[in-house]
């Protein structure tokens, strides 16, 4: 029996667990693939400092004959390129073919990879599905060289295999590439490759990305954002947030010599004498050794700091996406008529920091209710009613660190506060135990430097208490201004409908009393002077003015859009179809960046034509909003000096 | 040219005269409003001299400049068209035809002049009342609901009718029974007697209780339609007939029994030519269980909504009388309610051979 037992490797457990990782099946697979490398790469850039310029290709490939349509086929081949700020040569193997291998598991920093599992499972996956290798290309800048790596891991050992190591010539000047091949299934849809990019624009609308999907389209999606976003800091673990096991394991890694010193030096906000307050309460000498606490002494110490009053760790640690950013990401990918987003203050569970941030975009957009209104024009016979096709109900976008969560959605925190939200409080309709009903879309992100997920393959944040809470305070604050927006509507709609009732009854009165007298009527006599008292009664032109139609702007609507078929309240944030602002604030600032001044210029004539109409009629109809332009640029130009400081 | 030759009626001249509120309105810049007597017990006063149900004088407005009642107002003037449209063409109708008349889209909008026939009956009383015109006058008629058997010859639209001689089925009574379209050519009975249910007219229809007693059946099927009413009345006023109801012993039957006899709160403008004060309320009483023998277990527990209406007919001013206030209270006390075909239970001809020939005979009944 003995001799049988023997070591199992991570990488060999992951190949037979895969499902643990998001590859439970092909589609899924496709989609997880993908995810870990975008992921990667906006990780890269923000690091670094860089605006992210993202291409994705995912192409259908033979498996021997021709290739399949994209929807039938079962090989794919994908390709993440950015412009990211490369990686040494070293360390291309370990990273793409070695599991738990990264920067990022050992820090709590704020990013999207948490593990270092991502990619290399993804490498794997390819591995084991097709037997093709990863290929790389990475370049770290200009002056250097650009090295190809094909790498696959040695599932005993966890080791990266090297197949092939060369220089080649590359067009970009700096960034990394790779390339997988793995089994899939490309099929639209929810949990889609397509859905999970659109998720991904809405929520980093700084990052220009170009998708090219299995179908040969070209999928374009311009930067709308124009700022990188705020470089989280690491902290160290607070006290609060870890487990005796890993305190031991701190006691045994630490530098310190002290316990005193352990604490205060390893932990975020032990200061020394609190340090010695605790080893007082745990009945240890402050100048221990920390590898000789273990044991009942270890339980002690850990029992004396959780009795212990400690400081909530620093919040300055995250990044949230802020609500300019949420606004202008909605506002670009969405059609409505009500935008809005709310961050909240950063809070805590469990020691870990996190902020989280709500958005919701509601309506159908005022060409699609125009359209809507035409269609709609066929008489109604008894017992029908207008109200017929408005079962939709409204759409979840989660996000946990700026990544898109597309699977598990029942049980998630984040669902389950939006249905816990009474939706009702600020008119929107819903049934019992559902989601609110109407062309909605809440989103929701929680930012903090380690996200609870139920599983390996983070699909879904965990219940915390303190998250739940922080979901629900935020979900009200949209929820209020959303039925602000609501009753605003409905208060100018019955007040237009008014006239229109008068208007359209004189039609039917005068015509029925013209046949009453027989024919002998003036008819359009009596129609004039009803209409003129019909105008009267409404308040006249005064109406349109109470109606709020001259452009007094969202009040008491903070952070959010309004979007009406004469115009857009609010602050539009459409900095890039700004071309003054823009070119002043970059021109400069990010010389190496190349294209970029290229992209930025182009912008605003491709295809946004539409939207800069919009939002100059925005302005032009409300005269008063041209004062809070200058503030709006602000903000652009503290992110340059951030960029600067990245790259320094 | 055609309508110039043609003599206008009284009724068409009223109808055309909303028109004419909608413009002089207009002319004078004032909300065009019309003032429709209420129609409700609070606008109703009982004529003790003359035992009549009479509309009071309060008037609520109905004005085209107002959200709430636009519409209602617009539809008004459309019935009021419609109406006058039969007037023109000397057409009789029914309440779900000028329904159907006055419901279209209006233009540029998906919204229906009318959505349901709800709409619009009570729009036609609006007008009967406010503009003083019997529903008949306007063309409009009901469904024949109600059937008579007995000696009396009729003349309708020509054709002579002898209802001795319609077998058990009798005569169906039309909804229009005024003069002009019916005639009492000849009338030899005694009496009327005014069965609430159509089982029991059938029961005495089949007895020939009309040849044996010498009276004129009559049947409304429930509470009695408009032309039933005035067939009675005319019977009563015309043959100077005396009349006996025969209904339910339970609030709704007392309530038909002083619909006949004093008119209804929701037709009370029409009270001066449909009640019959001197109409008799011969059963069943509440008294009559005990005095006939019936058991108990043929009775039916009252409900609340037969208590709760029970309460309200013990506060009408018309049930003050003594004898009528005891009669409800002992059906209150005795918590039971009996239908007419309980009486089925002594005998299948128990009505015809001894309950009512024993009423008639001592003269048992309430006024």
């Amino acid at each position: 029996m003995g001799a049988r037992q023997r070591e199992i490797s991570v990488s060999e457990f992951f190949t037979k667990n895969r499902h643990l990782l998001g590859f439970d099946n092909p589609r899924k697979a496709l989609l997880t693939c993908v995810k870990e490398a975008v992921d990667n790469a906006l990780d890269a850039c923000e690091e670094a400092g860089i605006l992210p310029d993202v291409v994705v290709k995912v192409e259908a490939v033979a498996n021997g004959g021709p290739p399949p349509p994209a929807s039938q086929a079962s090989r794919f081949r994908i390709t993440v390129t950015d412009n990211g700020p490369g990686i040494i040569r070293q360390q291309i193997p370990p990273i793409f073919a070695k599991l738990l291998y990264g920067s990022k598991f050992h820090r709590l920093r704020m990013s999207r990879g948490q593990q270092g599992i991502g990619i290399s499972a993804a490498g794997m996956y390819g591995q084991l599905t097709t037997g093709k290798p990863v290929q790389i290309i990475s370049r770290t800048g200009a002056r250097s060289p650009a090295h190809y790596f094909e790498v696959q891991i040695d599932t005993k050992k966890n080791e990266p295999l090297i197949l092939e190591k060369k220089q080649i010539d590359w067009e970009s000047p700096r960034g990394t590439q790779v390339t997988m091949e793995v089994e899939g299934r490309y099929q639209k849809g929810r949990a889609s490759v397509d859905e999970y990019v659109e998720q991904t624009i809405i929520a980093n609308p700084h990052v220009k990305l170009t998708y090219l999907t299995p179908e040969g389209e070209t999928k374009e999606h311009p930067r709308t954002y124009d700022q990188v976003p705020e470089s989280p800091r690491e902290i160290k673990p607070h006290p609060y947030g870890i487990e005796l096991g890993m305190l031991l394991k701190m006691l045994q890694d630490t530098k310190s010599h002290w316990v005193s010193g352990f604490l205060a030096g390893d932990f975020s906000r032990v200061s020394p004498r609190l340090a010695e307050d605790i080893c007082k309460t745990a009945g240890l000498s402050p100048r221990a050794r920390p590898r000789d606490v273990h044991g009942q002494a270890a339980e002690n110490l850990y029992k004396a700091i959780q009795s212990t009053k400690i400081m909530a760790p620093p919040t300055n640690c995250l990044s949230p996406i802020g609500e300019r950013a949420i606004l202008s990401g909605l506002y670009q990918q969405i059609k409505g008529d009500f935008y809005t987003a709310v961050s909240r203050p950063p809070a805590v569970y469990r020691g870990n920091p996190f902020v989280i941030e709500a958005g919701l975009a509601h309506g159908r957009g005022p060409e699609q209710a125009q359209e809507s209104q035409q269609k709609k024009a066929i008489p109604l016979a008894e017992g029908e009613s207008d109200e017929g096709n408005d079962n939709e109900l409204a759409r979840v976008i989660r996000y946990a660190n700026r990544v898109p969560l597309l699977y598990q959605q029942s049980a998630c925190a984040i669902f389950k506060s939006v249905l816990d939200t009474t939706w009702r409080t600020y008119g929107v309709s819903q049934s019992r135990g559902a989601l609110p009903a109407g062309p909605m879309v809440i989103f929701v992100h929680m930012a903090s430097v380690w996200v609870p997920f139920t599983s390996e393959s983070k699909e879904a944040i965990a219940e915390y208490d303190e998250i739940r809470k922080e979901i629900t305070l935020a979900l009200r604050e949209c929820g209020r201004r959303l039925g602000a927006f609501l009753r605003r509507r409905e208060r100018a709609f019955s007040e237009q409908n008014r006239r229109d009732i008068f208007e359209l009854y004189i039609e039917e009165v005068v015509a029925s009393c013209n046949r009453l007298k027989g024919g002998r009527l003036p008819v359009a006599k009596l129609k004039e002077q009803l209409q003129k008292m019909a105008q009267k009664r409404t308040g006249g032109e005064k109406t349109d003015e109470v109606l709020g139609k001259n452009g007094s702007g969202p009040e008491g609507l903070p952070h959010s859009i309004i979007v009406t078929p004469e115009g857009v309240e609010g602050e539009v944030p459409t900095m890039i179809a700004d071309p003054p602002a823009a070119a002043s604030t970059n021109g400069n600032e990010h010389p190496a960046v190349d294209g970029k001044d290229a992209e930025k210029s182009k912008a605003p004539a491709k295809g946004h034509r539409g939207k800069a109409r919009r939002e100059s009629t925005g302005r032009a109809a409300h005269g008063r909003k041209t004062e809070r332009r200058p503030r709006s640029a602000h903000p652009a130009a503290k992110s340059s000096a951030h960029a600067k400081r990245g790259k320094g | 040219m055609a309508a110039k030759a043609r003599k206008i009626s009284t009724v068409e001249k009223k109808l055309v005269g909303v028109a004419d509120v909608v413009i002089d309105a207009a002319q004078r810049r004032r909300d065009p409003t019309f003032a429709i007597p209420v129609r409700s017990l609070s606008n109703v006063t009982f004529d003790e001299r003359k035992g009549l149900i009479e509309l009071g004088k309060r008037k609520q407005a109905r004005s085209f400049f107002n959200v709430g009642m636009a519409k209602k107002f617009m539809q008004t003037v459309l019935v009021a068209d419609a109406l006058c449209e039969l007037q023109r063409a000397n057409l009789t109708t029914s309440l779900r035809e000028i329904y159907y008349r006055t419901k279209h889209t209006i233009k540029n909008s998906h919204e229906n002049t009318l959505d349901t026939q709800d709409e619009s009956d009570p729009l036609i009383e609006d007008l009967e009342v406010t503009l003083a015109a019997l529903r008949e006058e306007l063309h409009v008629r009901a469904e024949n609901a109600g059937s008579i058997v007995g000696p009396l010859v009729l003349v309708d639209d020509g054709d002579r009718v002898d209802c001795a001689r319609l077998g058990k089925g009798g005569y169906s009574v039309p909804s229009i029974v005024e003069p002009e379209y019916l005639e009492i050519r000849q009338c030899t009975a005694d009496f009327v007697l005014l069965v609430e249910k159509g089982t029991q007219w059938n029961r005495l229809s089949e007895d020939k209780f009309w040849r044996t007693h010498n009276c004129v059946l009559l049947t409304g099927n429930g509470q009695p339609p408009r032309g039933v009413r005035r067939l009675a009345r005319r019977l009563h006023e015309e043959k100077r007939l005396p009349v006996y109801v025969l209904v339910d012993n339970d609030p709704w039957g007392y309530y038909i029994y002083s619909v006949i006899k004093q008119g209804s709160i929701n037709l009370a403008f029409e009270s001066q030519r449909m009640a019959i004060p001197k109409a008799k309320f011969m059963g069943l009483s509440s008294a009559d269980p005990e005095a006939y023998e019936l058991p108990r277990n043929v009775g039916i527990k009252l409900n609340d909504k037969d208590i709760a209406r029970a309460r309200e007919l013990l506060g009408y001013t018309w049930f003050q009388k003594k004898d009528w206030q005891t009669e409800i209270k002992r059906m209150l006390s005795s918590g039971l309610k009996y239908e007419l075909d309980a009486l089925a239970n002594k005998d299948f001809q128990f009505l015809t051979k001894k309950y009512l020939p024993r009423k008639l005979k001592e003269k048992d009944w309430l006024d």
